[in-house]
């Protein structure tokens, strides 16, 4: 199939692909006290990866990133589910959350919450279904494409 | 000792293979007749203890705690049975030595008889209710695996089914009897149960209880109109038909008649239902014998003309015919085992059991011819004094005379009871004529596929024994009538009797006429048969017990098939029908019945101008996505409503959700227009215009349904919600000021654990569903 040069949103998309990640990383970190939280967090990575594959392809996109993003859904699930069990080390029931102020080296004074943890897990995983998904059903097509064209 | 007696016969079919496979030179049955022979013995030695009066009674705990345990009981009815299933057990396991060629597979054939034979036991000694259930089934059990022996013919697994089918039902009414006696006496005892016979009878369920419990003693002594599992019965190898379907099994019945006699004995219903099947099955066993020409056919039509008589007489219930019914139940025994045995050695000896192909047997077979003309003149009632069938059917002649318990319906149907009585013997008498001169008498037929000859001493050693029995029974009957019958009669009745058994009545006694008419009359229609015979074009006809119920197991199997084709289509649309119909009916009709709706405006908020725009775009464009033709169209419309959706998170206050709701539609719409947009062009399904209605009626109905159960809801507050509590302490604990947050990591956190795991089984399934479809990579889909 023939790419038409397409400079303009291979251009814009490099900018805007930051600024989403940095308003999905704000998100997941304002979860908290704010609206936001890792479900949304992971759906705007997604969205910023999507854009990423929109605009450069699928060639490009694999020499870029090496990883496989259907690990993510396993270790998202470990690290929720770890999270949980580590609250019977401290004698408590599972899935206690703990919080508590620390003074930390370059934050200073930092509110920590181990319910953190457990929104990073619901991160990983929100990432790691919705790019499997995505990226597999987009491949499918391309694949058919491909064998429709050979007959 | 009791106990072992009984499992004896378990323990050495556990060990019967083993022996099998060992010992080959030495036929396997020599093993088994050990243990019939034993039982035998020890059960003789009850005699003196049970004449005296002593019911032995041993208990095994089972299960204690519902009152079920393994006792077993030894009075005068026990005894007999148990004499009766041991003694003519060890006959059989005799003959079938000889009857039985090595090459068969014997293993199989010595278990189930010897599972049955121990099932047997425990059925007639068994005190307790459950238990003797539990041993009925083991005797239906093994019947059906000893009728399927020869489970490569078609007739024989056919058998077996029908046979199982028939006596399962009753045995499982019979269950359902037990069952409501045992709560009705809070007892599982069966003397308890006689004790407290008045609570059954006065109980408001005593005619279901009857019905259930007879259901079960008529289903398996072949009772009409269940009897047309026995004459299937007969693909079974010919010992089995002399044990189980002569002298035992088809006992069972009889004997839980008579063991429950002393709770159901004196009321009307018991007489009539009993004594009138009885008589029934009496006269068409006896009338459908003489149409068969199979020898075993015949003897089991006899058999069940003679089960309906023992039944008859039992129903009778007075101390004369209790004490005619076991006599004639020993008597019966013993020829018709013999008979069933001469029938064998005929079919070993010439190949045939068909009388139309045999006659003149005499010369060749003179023991077996003496034996057949004994057995089958004992089972005619032939007035001889050696013969024991002629003085149990004279007792039976006169019982069916005198009535003691005089209600009027007893009075009312008691006349006609002698002619049935004398119609059925006069039947009875001709085919059992039939047998024997159409068999040994005659010019003899050259078309046999063996030349006849006489059977091997050891296959006549055991109709030699029965046949003398008969003799003795009729030459000595009140030493058997003192040791045997009285003490029966006795646990039947509780009454005692004086079995004194005459042959000679006297001159002016009507059961003489009775026997003479039988005689006269049997004659005369046997040598006019052939004028006849063609009544049975008319009755039965076409509905014979046997048609009737191939038709009823067709028609159950058509019919149930019909029913699940027309509701089972195969079509999605019409099953999200059903479920959607009992979801309407069953929310409706609670919501009618308990008054559910109510209907309150004190908690509503106020409504602002832009919620109720967003709303009326929504509703629009719901109503859009129905009449679209066009599939991407229709998503793109849906859309709308999400969006709608997610801004009426925004009026509502809801940030967390609106955000969640955008995208994920935004996600959703991408990937139906991707799906859509690849599907293949099919035509939309036209649908008739009455489908069409029932769809409108269905959606509109939930609709609705779902909206008052909404608006209902609503307005019923029962308490406080627990929210204030979310409000109050999410920083507190959970350190967060987002409380949709806090609560979704940390007071709910379960649940979105379980979640995020959903997410990830769908990401997997389509991984799966995408990349590993089959022939994707032959390429040959």
């Amino acid at each position: 199939m023939q790419r038409s040069n397409d400079l303009i949103l291979k251009t814009t998309t490099t900018i805007i692909v930051f600024i989403i990640m940095g308003f999905s990383i704000y998100l997941f970190f304002a979860g908290h006290n704010a609206p936001g939280g890792g479900f949304i967090g992971g759906l705007m990575t997604s969205g910023a990866l999507v854009l990423l594959y929109v605009s450069y392809g699928f060639k490009t996109m694999e020499r870029v990133i090496r990883f496989d993003f259907k690990n993510f859904i396993p270790i998202g699930l470990l690290i929720a589910v770890l999270t949980g069990v580590g609250s019977f080390f401290f004698g408590q029931p599972f899935l206690s959350h703990t919080d508590a102020y620390f003074e930390l080296p370059i934050l200073g004074h930092t509110h920590l919450a181990t319910a953190i943890l457990f929104d990073l897990g619901v991160y990983f995983t929100v990432v790691g279904v919705t790019m499997t998904i995505i990226l597999n059903i987009a491949a499918d097509e391309g694949e058919e494409e491909l064998s429709k064209q050979n007959m | 000792m009791l106990h072992a007696a009984v499992l004896l016969p378990f323990l050495a079919a556990f060990f019967i293979p083993f022996i099998y496979r060992g010992v080959k030179q030495v036929h396997l049955g020599w093993f088994v007749l050990a243990v019939p022979i034993l039982l035998f013995g020890y059960f003789l030695t009850f005699i003196n203890g049970v004449l005296k009066g002593v019911h032995t009674l041993k208990t095994f705990e089972w299960i204690p705690s519902l009152g079920v345990n393994v006792t077993f009981f030894i009075d005068g009815l026990g005894l007999f049975f148990a004499l009766l299933i041991t003694g003519i057990g060890s006959l059989v396991v005799l003959y079938s030595i000889y009857y039985l060629s090595k090459a068969e597979k014997l293993g199989h054939f010595y278990v189930y008889l010897l599972l049955f034979m121990g099932a047997m036991l425990g059925v007639v000694l068994s005190d307790n209710l459950f238990v003797l259930y539990t041993f009925w089934e083991l005797t239906s059990i093994s019947s059906f695996l000893l009728i399927g022996y020869w489970y490569q013919r078609e007739k024989s697994t056919s058998g077996a089914l029908k046979s199982m089918v028939i006596t399962v039902f009753g045995g499982l009414a019979m269950l359902g009897g037990f069952l409501l006696m045992s709560d009705i006496t809070g007892t599982t005892s069966i003397r308890g149960i006689i004790e407290n016979a008045d609570l059954i009878v006065n109980s408001p369920l005593f005619t279901f209880i009857l019905i259930l419990v007879l259901l079960g003693a008529f289903t398996k002594s072949a009772q009409f109109p269940f009897h047309t599992w026995l004459p299937d019965a007969m693909e079974a190898p010919t010992p089995v038909s002399a044990f189980l379907h002569s002298a035992t099994m088809v006992k069972a019945g009889i004997y839980l008649v008579a063991r429950l006699s002393l709770v159901f004995a004196g009321t009307d219903l018991f007489f009539l239902i009993v004594s009138g099947f009885g008589l029934l099955t009496l006269c068409w066993g006896s009338y459908m014998a003489v149409r068969k020409t199979d020898l075993k056919a015949i003897l089991a039509y006899s058999t069940i003309s003679q089960l309906g008589m023992i039944m008859a007489m039992l129903g009778f219930g007075t101390k004369a015919a209790i004490l005619a019914a076991v006599f004639h139940i020993l008597n019966h025994a013993t020829f018709k085992g013999s008979l069933f045995m001469v029938a064998g050695i005929i079919d070993h000896e010439t190949g045939t059991r068909d009388i139309r192909r045999l006659g003149g047997l005499f010369t060749f077979m003179p023991i077996t011819a003496t034996l057949a003309l004994i057995g089958t003149f004992s089972m005619a009632g032939f007035p001889l004094p050696i013969l024991n069938g002629f003085l149990s059917k004279e007792m039976f002649f006169k019982s069916s005379l005198h009535f003691e318990h005089a209600s009027p319906i007893v009075e009312a149907v008691s006349p006609f009871f002698p002619y049935f009585a004398v119609g059925g013997s006069i039947f009875t008498f001709i085919y059992s004529v039939m047998i024997f001169f159409r068999t040994f008498t005659g010019k003899q037929r050259d078309t046999l596929e063996k030349q006849p000859h006489e059977a091997p001493i050891g296959m006549l050693i055991s109709p030699m024994i029965l046949v003398a029995l008969v003799v003795i029974i009729a030459i000595i009957p009140d030493t058997f009538g003192h040791l045997l019958l009285a003490p029966m009669v006795d646990s039947v009745t509780n009454l005692v009797v004086d079995p004194h058994i005459k042959f000679w009545h006297g001159l002016y006694n009507p059961e003489l006429y009775m026997s003479l008419a039988v005689l006269i009359f049997g004659t005369l229609l046997y040598m006019t048969r052939t004028k006849w015979v063609r009544i049975y074009d008319v009755l039965p006809g076409k509905m014979s017990a046997a048609k009737v119920f191939d038709a009823l197991m067709n028609g159950m199997v058509k019919g149930s098939e019909k029913v699940t084709n027309i509701y089972m289509t195969g079509s999605l649309r019409h099953y999200l029908v059903y479920i959607l119909t009992f979801f309407i009916a069953l929310l409706a009709i609670t919501m009618s019945v308990t008054g559910g709706f109510t209907l309150s405006f004190d908690d509503l908020a106020p409504i602002a101008l832009p919620e109720v725009m967003i709303a009326v775009v929504m509703a629009v464009a719901a109503f859009g996505t129905i009449f679209m033709n066009n599939r991407i169209a229709a998503i793109l419309v849906l859309g709308i409503v999400g969006y709608g959706l997610s801004l009426l998170f925004v009026f509502f206050r809801a940030p967390d959700l609106a955000l969640t709701q955008l995208i994920v539609e935004t996600v959703t719409v991408a990937l139906f227009l991707l799906c859509f947009y690849h599907l293949p062009d099919l035509d939309k399904e036209k649908s008739s215009s009455g489908t069409k209605v029932v769809n409108w009626v269905i959606s509109i109905s939930v609709g609705v349904i779902v909206t008052l159960i909404g608006i209902a809801s609503h307005s019923t507050k029962m308490f406080e919600p627990i929210s204030d509590y979310f409000i109050k302490n999410s920083y507190k604990l959970g350190g967060g000021d987002n409380i949709v947050n806090v609560i979704l990591v940390d007071f709910r956190g379960l649940d979105t654990m379980l979640e995020i795991l959903v997410l990830g089984l769908a990401a997997i399934g389509i991984f799966t569903m995408i990349k590993l479809r089959p022939g994707k990579k032959g390429g040959n889909e």
